[in-house]
C-alpha cells in the first residue's frame, strides 16, 4: 500500500519535473502537453518505467506488459530497445532512454533526443523478460500492416497467450485479408481461449477446429488444457476425437521425419563412401587414408573461406567444391604414385602403409593449420530450417542430400558413358584380360585413384557445414565408410548408395528406440553377422570374370 | 701450411669457453624449478584444453618476470595427451619420472583425470584439475581447483526452477557418454526426485564423444517439451560435439524462451567460433565470466591479450581456475620453504587467494576451494551476461549428499588425513 503512494508521489513528482525543465520552451511545453494530453497514457507508463529502476528481472517483466498496455506513443521502440539490450535507465534521475541502432539516444517517455548519458545503466533481461516481450511485441503486432509482421505476431501469441489481446485479435480477424494470417490469428485465439476457463462453448468449440487443423504437440496440449476445464459432452467428444487425431497425425510425421533423418544420414555416408567404393573396387586396395582425403576436402573449403574476400564470403562453400576435388585428387595421384603402386600384390602392407599415410596427411595439417577447430562458415542458404507440414527440413542436410545425389549420378555418368570408365570397368572385372586388351592398367589405377580421392574431396566440403573441421574429421568417417562399402558390395556403386540407405535409415530407426550409443554398436554387431553370412556384400559380383 | 701457436690456443680457448657455458648451462638448468602441463593440443578435446596450456605458460612467465619463486626460476614442460585418456597416464609418467616436474597442471575430462591418478599416488606428486567436475572424489595429491557439483550443477537447476529461470518443471538431462556427465546425472536425478519432480518428467541421454549428427536427438528434445510443461536442457555435452549441436539447435530454431539449455563444459572459448545469434538466451553455469566487471578481471584480460597477442582472445571459467591454482602453489611453496610434494600438500589448505569476480578463494581442507555461482546467458556476440549469482562464496562439497552411498562421506586431509571418512562407521576408505 505505502509502496503505491509512494508510486504514485513519485510519478507525480516526475511529471512536474519533466514540464519545469521543459517550461522554458513554450512549444517545447506545449509538444508536451500534447503529448501528456491522455494523462492515462502517461500515469501507466510511469508506473512501468518504476518497476524497470528496480533491475530485478521479475519486475522488469511486469513492466513490459505496463508498457505495452500504456498505448504511449514510444511504446514499441522502448520495447525493442529492450530486446536488444539498447534501453537504459537512471534509476536517481527516474529517467528511461532508448538508443536507436544508429547509437542516437532518445527519452523514452518524450520522445525528446538526449545527449547527457552519465548515471544511465542498461536494464538487463533473461530469458523471462524475452518471452514478455514476444508476449507484448505479439499484442503490438497483430495490427500491423505487413502480413509477415501479423502472423509472427499472432505465433507469438499462441506460444504465450495473453487474454488481454482478445479484442485487438477479433478486430483484425474481421477485416483480416491474407489467408496464411488468418489461419495464425484464429490458432492464437484458440490458444487464448484455451488458457481462460470463462470463454463460452461456442469458443471453446471454434479454438478445438483451429486447434486440430493446426494439428501439432503444442495445440494438442491446448486442447487438452481447454478440455480439462470444462463438462459439457460435446466440447469434450470434440475435444477427445481432435486429441486422437493428432496423435495419428503425429504418428505418421513423426515417421516422416525419422525417414528424412535417415536419408541424410545416408546422404552422408554415401559421400564420404562413395570414393572408397571406386578405390577398393577397382583396385582392391584399402585405403586407409581416404578420411584424410575427406578432411582435406574439409580444409580447402576453410582455404577457400579465407582466401575469398569478405564480400563473396557466402560463395565460399560452392566455390570450394572444385578447389577441394582437384586437392584431394592430386594427393591421391601423389599417394597412388609413390606408396600403392609398389604394393598392389600385397594387400596388406598396403592397408598399413596408407595408414602411415593417414598419420603423416593428419600432422601436415595439424602443422599447416594448427590443432585447434576452424571455423568454416555456413552461407545463409546453408542455415535454418524450412518447414513442410510436420516435417523439419534443415537447409544444409536439404543440400546435402541435393550434392550427394549429384556426385552419385555423376560417378553412374563416368562410369556407363565415358571410354575411361569403359576402361576401369573392365579393370575391374578382370585386370589381366583388360590389360591383354591393351588397357593401360597402371593409368586407369592412378585415374581411379584421382577420381575416388576427389570425390572424397567434395564430401569433404559438406561435412564441413555439418561437422568440425579438425585434423581427426577422416578417422570418425572411415570405418563407416568401409562398412558401407563392405555391406553393398565391393566394386559396385548401386551397392554403396543402397548400403548407405540401409545404414543410414537403420541408424536413425534405432536412435530414438535404444539411444545412440547403443544405436551404434548393435549396427557393427549386424555388420559382422551379416558379412560372416555374405562375405562380398549385397551385390556380389558374379561369374567367371569375378578373381577370387 | 703452418698452424701458428696462436691459431691453436684461440681454439682451444674457444673450445674451452664453450664447454663453459654448456656446464653453466646444465648448472642452470638445475636451478630452475619444473612445472608439467598437461592438456590435450589435439583431438576432440583440444577446443577446450589448448587455451589452459597457454594461460599457464603466461603464469609462470609472468611469476618469472617477478623473481621466480624460492628465488629460482620456473620452466613449463609441456606434452600432448592427444585427447587419449591412456596417452594421459603415459605423458603424467614421462613428467614426474623423466623430467622430474614439481608440479602438473592438467586434465580436463574426468575420464582423463582418473586415468592419470594412479601415477600421481604411485609417484606422489601433485595435479592442478581446473574444471567443473561430477564430485564424488578427494585425492590427497590432487587440488580441485573447478567446481564441484554443489558450485554448479546444483545452483543452475535450482535457478531454473525459480520463477527467475522459468519455473521449469520437466527436464532433460543430455549427455557425452563418460564417468563425468553419468556420475553428474546420476545426482541430478536424485536431486530433481528429491524436490519432487515426477520420474516420467526426467529424461537421459548420451552421446558419444566428437558426436555430429544431432536431428534426432534435438527432435527428440522438441517433442519432449512439447508436452505443455515448461522444459529445459541440461547438457552435459563435452568437447566440440557441441559446435554441432549448437548449430543444429540454431537451426531447428529451438529457442531459449521456449527450451532453455544450459551448458556445464560450454564457455566463452567453445562459442568464439560459433554464430552465436539463434543461441540468444541459451544459458551456462559457471564461477566465472569474461564479462564481469571487476578490475582483477580487467587485469587478466588485458595480460592475456598481450601475452597471446591477440586482442580477441576470450577467457574463460578454468582458466580462471588455474590462475588462482597456479597462485596458490606459489604461496603454499613459499610457505614451505621448499617444492617437496609432502610438504606442498601440507600447506596448501588454508591457502587464500584473491578471485577474479571480487571474492578470495580458501583451499578448503577436503582440497576443494570457495567459489561463487554465477548462471550467465548467451548473448548476442559470444559473451555470457550473468542473470544470477550466489550472495558469497560456496565451498566444494567432495561427497554429493543426494547420494546412497555418499551422503555420509567427507573428505578432510587436515585432520582426518582422509578423502572418504565415513561419518557413520568412523572409518577411513568409504
Amino acid at each position: 500500500m505505502t509502496h503505491a503512494i509512494a508510486e504514485t508521489i513519485l510519478s507525480a513528482h516526475l511529471r512536474l519535473r519533466a514540464i519545469s525543465t521543459h517550461a522554458f520552451a513554450l512549444l517545447l511545453a506545449a509538444l508536451l502537453l500534447l503529448s501528456v494530453s491522455t494523462p492515462t497514457h502517461a500515469d501507466a507508463l510511469d508506473e512501468a518505467f518504476v518497476k524497470l529502476y528496480a533491475d530485478n528481472f521479475q519486475q522488469t517483466e511486469q513492466a513490459v506488459a505496463g508498457i505495452a498496455a500504456s498505448g504511449a506513443p514510444h511504446a514499441a521502440e522502448t520495447l525493442d530497445a529492450l530486446r536488444d539490450g539498447r534501453l537504459f535507465a537512471n534509476a536517481d534521475a527516474k529517467r528511461i532512454l532508448y538508443k536507436t541502432t544508429a547509437g542516437d539516444a532518445f527519452d523514452a517517455m518524450t520522445g525528446g533526443k538526449v545527449d547527457n548519458l552519465d548515471g544511465f545503466k542498461k536494464v538487463r533481461i533473461n530469458n523471462g523478460v524475452r518471452r514478455a516481450l514476444d508476449a507484448a511485441m505479439g499484442a503490438l503486432g497483430v495490427g500491423a500492416a505487413d502480413p509477415q509482421r501479423r502472423i509472427h505476431a499472432a505465433h507469438e501469441l499462441f506460444n504465450n497467450p495473453n487474454p488481454t489481446t482478445l479484442p485487438i485479435i477479433d478486430a483484425q480477424l474481421a477485416k483480416e485479408a491474407n489467408a496464411d494470417a488468418k489461419s495464425a490469428l484464429e490458432e492464437a485465439r484458440a490458444a487464448i481461449v484455451a488458457a481462460t476457463p470463462g470463454a463460452g462453448n461456442a469458443d471453446a468449440l471454434r479454438a478445438i477446429e483451429a486447434l486440430a487443423a493446426r494439428g501439432d504437440k503444442a495445440a494438442q496440449n491446448h486442447i487438452a488444457t481447454l478440455a480439462a476445464k470444462r463438462d459439457d459432452p460435446a466440447i469434450r467428444t470434440a475435444a477427445d476425437a481432435a486429441i486422437a487425431r493428432i496423435d495419428r497425425s503425429l504418428f505418421l510425421w513423426g515417421l516422416a521425419q525419422n525417414g528424412w533423418y535417415g536419408l541424410s544420414t545416408a546422404s552422408v555416408l554415401l559421400l564420404a563412401a562413395i570414393g572408397l567404393a571406386i578405390t577398393f573396387g577397382v583396385m582392391g586396395v584399402i585405403n586407409m587414408a581416404h578420411g584424410e582425403m575427406v578432411m582435406l576436402g574439409a580444409y580447402s573449403t576453410y582455404a577457400m573461406q579465407m582466401l575469398l574476400p569478405a564480400s563473396m564470403t557466402n560463395w565460399s562453400v560452392p566455390l570450394a567444391l572444385p578447389l577441394a576435388f582437384v586437392v584431394s585428387a592430386i594427393a591421391g595421384v601423389v599417394i597412388e604414385r609413390f606408396v600403392v603402386r609398389y604394393l598392389y600384390t600385397r594387400p596388406l602392407d598396403t592397408l598399413l602403409a596408407t595408414w602411415g599415410v593417414s598419420l603423416i596427411l593428419q600432422q601436415a595439417v595439424r602443422t599447416l593449420f594448427g590443432a585447434s577447430n576452424r571455423q568454416v562458415y555456413s552461407p545463409p542458404f546453408l542455415s535454418g530450417a524450412y518447414h513442410w507440414g510436420g516435417l523439419e527440413i534443415t537447409n544444409n542436410r536439404l543440400w546435402i542430400i541435393l550434392l550427394s545425389g549429384a556426385v552419385f549420378a555423376a560417378l553412374l555418368f563416368v562410369l556407363h558413358a565415358t571410354s575411361f570408365g569403359l576402361q576401369m570397368r573392365a579393370v575391374t572385372q578382370n585386370r589381366r584380360m583388360a590389360s591383354a586388351m591393351g588397357i593401360s592398367t597402371a593409368r586407369v589405377d592412378m585415374m581411379a585413384f584421382a577420381l575416388g580421392s576427389g570425390v572424397a574431396g567434395i564430401a569433404g566440403v559438406a561435412l564441413s557445414q555439418i561437422d568440425n573441421v579438425s585434423p581427426n574429421l577422416g578417422q570418425g568417417y572411415i570405418v563407416d565408410s568401409f562398412m558401407v562399402v563392405v555391406f553393398g558390395g565391393v566394386g559396385n556403386l548401386w551397392g554403396a548408395a543402397l548400403g548407405a540407405v540401409t545404414l543410414g535409415l537403420a541408424n536413425k530407426i534405432l536412435e530414438p528406440l535404444i539411444g545412440a550409443v547403443q544405436g551404434q554398436i548393435a549396427l557393427l554387431v549386424f555388420i559382422i553377422l551379416f558379412i560372416q553370412k555374405r562375405p562380398r556384400g549385397l551385390f556380389a559380383q558374379k561369374g567367371r570374370a569375378v578373381e577370387s | 701450411m703452418l698452424i701458428s701457436r696462436r691459431t691453436i690456443t684461440g681454439a682451444l680457448g674457444a673450445l674451452a669457453l664453450g664447454a663453459s657455458a654448456l656446464t653453466s648451462f646444465a648448472a642452470r638448468a638445475q636451478d630452475t624449478i619444473k612445472i608439467g602441463i598437461l592438456h590435450s593440443l589435439s583431438g576432440t578435446m583440444a577446443i577446450s584444453e589448448t587455451t589452459l596450456k597457454d594461460v599457464m605458460l603466461m603464469l609462470i612467465d609472468e611469476q618469472n618476470k617477478n623473481g621466480g619463486v624460492l628465488g629460482k626460476k620456473l620452466e613449463a614442460v609441456v606434452v600432448d595427451p592427444a585427447s587419449n585418456w591412456p596417452l594421459f597416464a603415459e605423458k603424467a609418467k614421462e613428467l614426474i619420472a623423466k623430467d622430474k616436474v614439481s608440479v602438473v597442471f592438467g586434465c580436463w575430462t574426468s575420464v582423463s583425470r582418473k586415468s592419470v591418478l594412479p601415477v600421481f599416488k604411485e609417484l606422489n606428486s601433485i595435479l592442478f584439475y581446473p574444471v567443473q567436475y561430477e564430485g564424488e572424489e578427494s585425492e590427497r595429491n590432487v587440488f580441485y581447483t573447478g567446481a564441484a557439483p554443489n558450485q554448479q550443477a546444483i545452483p543452475a537447476v535450482d535457478y531454473l526452477m525459480s520463477a527467475d529461470g522459468g519455473s521449469v518443471k520437466r527436464w532433460v538431462l543430455e549427455g557425452t557418454d563418460y564417468v563425468y556427465p553419468r556420475t553428474t546425472n546420476k545426482i541430478l536425478e536424485a536431486y530433481l526426485k528429491a524436490k519432487g519432480v515426477a520420474p516420467e518428467d526426467i529424461t537421459i541421454n548420451y552421446t558419444p564423444f566428437g558426436f555430429s549428427d544431432w536431428q534426432t536427438e534435438v527432435t527428440k528434445i522438441k517433442a519432449f517439451g512439447s508436452a505443455g510443461k515448461k522444459t529445459a536442457v541440461v547438457s552435459t555435452i563435452n568437447g566440440d560435439a557441441n559446435v554441432p549441436f549448437y548449430k543444429e539447435l540454431g537451426n531447428q530454431g529451438l529457442k531459449a524462451t521456449e527450451i532453455p539449455v544450459v551448458a556445464f563444459s560450454v564457455g566463452e572459448e567453445e562459442l568464439a567460433g560459433l554464430d552465436t545469434k539463434p543461441l540468444l538466451g541459451h544459458l551456462a553455469a559457471w564461477n566465472y565470466f569474461e564479462s564481469i566487471d571487476t578490475p582483477e578481471s580487467k587485469t587478466f584480460i588485458e595480460k592475456w591479450h598481450a601475452f597471446t597477442k591477440n586482442s580477441k582472445r576470450t577467457t574463460n571459467d578454468p582458466m580462471e581456475a588455474h590462475y588462482i591454482g597456479f597462485n596458490m602453489w606459489v604461496k603454499a611453496v613459499e610457505k614451505a620453504g621448499t617444492v617437496d610434494p609432502d610438504k606442498v600438500i601440507a600447506a596448501l589448505p588454508g591457502t587464500e587467494q584473491k578471485n577474479l569476480t571480487g571474492g578470495t578463494a580458501v583451499m578448503l581442507p577436503n582440497h576443494h576451494i570457495s567459489k561463487p555461482v554465477m548462471i550467465g546467458e548467451i548473448r548476442a556476440d559470444g559473451q555470457l551476461d550473468t542473470v544470477w549469482q550466489t550472495k558469497g562464496l560456496v565451498p566444494g562439497a567432495a561427497w554429493s549428499p543426494y547420494l546412497e552411498g555418499s551422503k555420509d562421506l567427507v573428505a578432510d586431509w587436515v585432520d582426518l588425513k582422509c578423502g572418504n571418512y565415513n561419518k557413520t562407521t568412523k572409518k577411513c576408505g568409504g
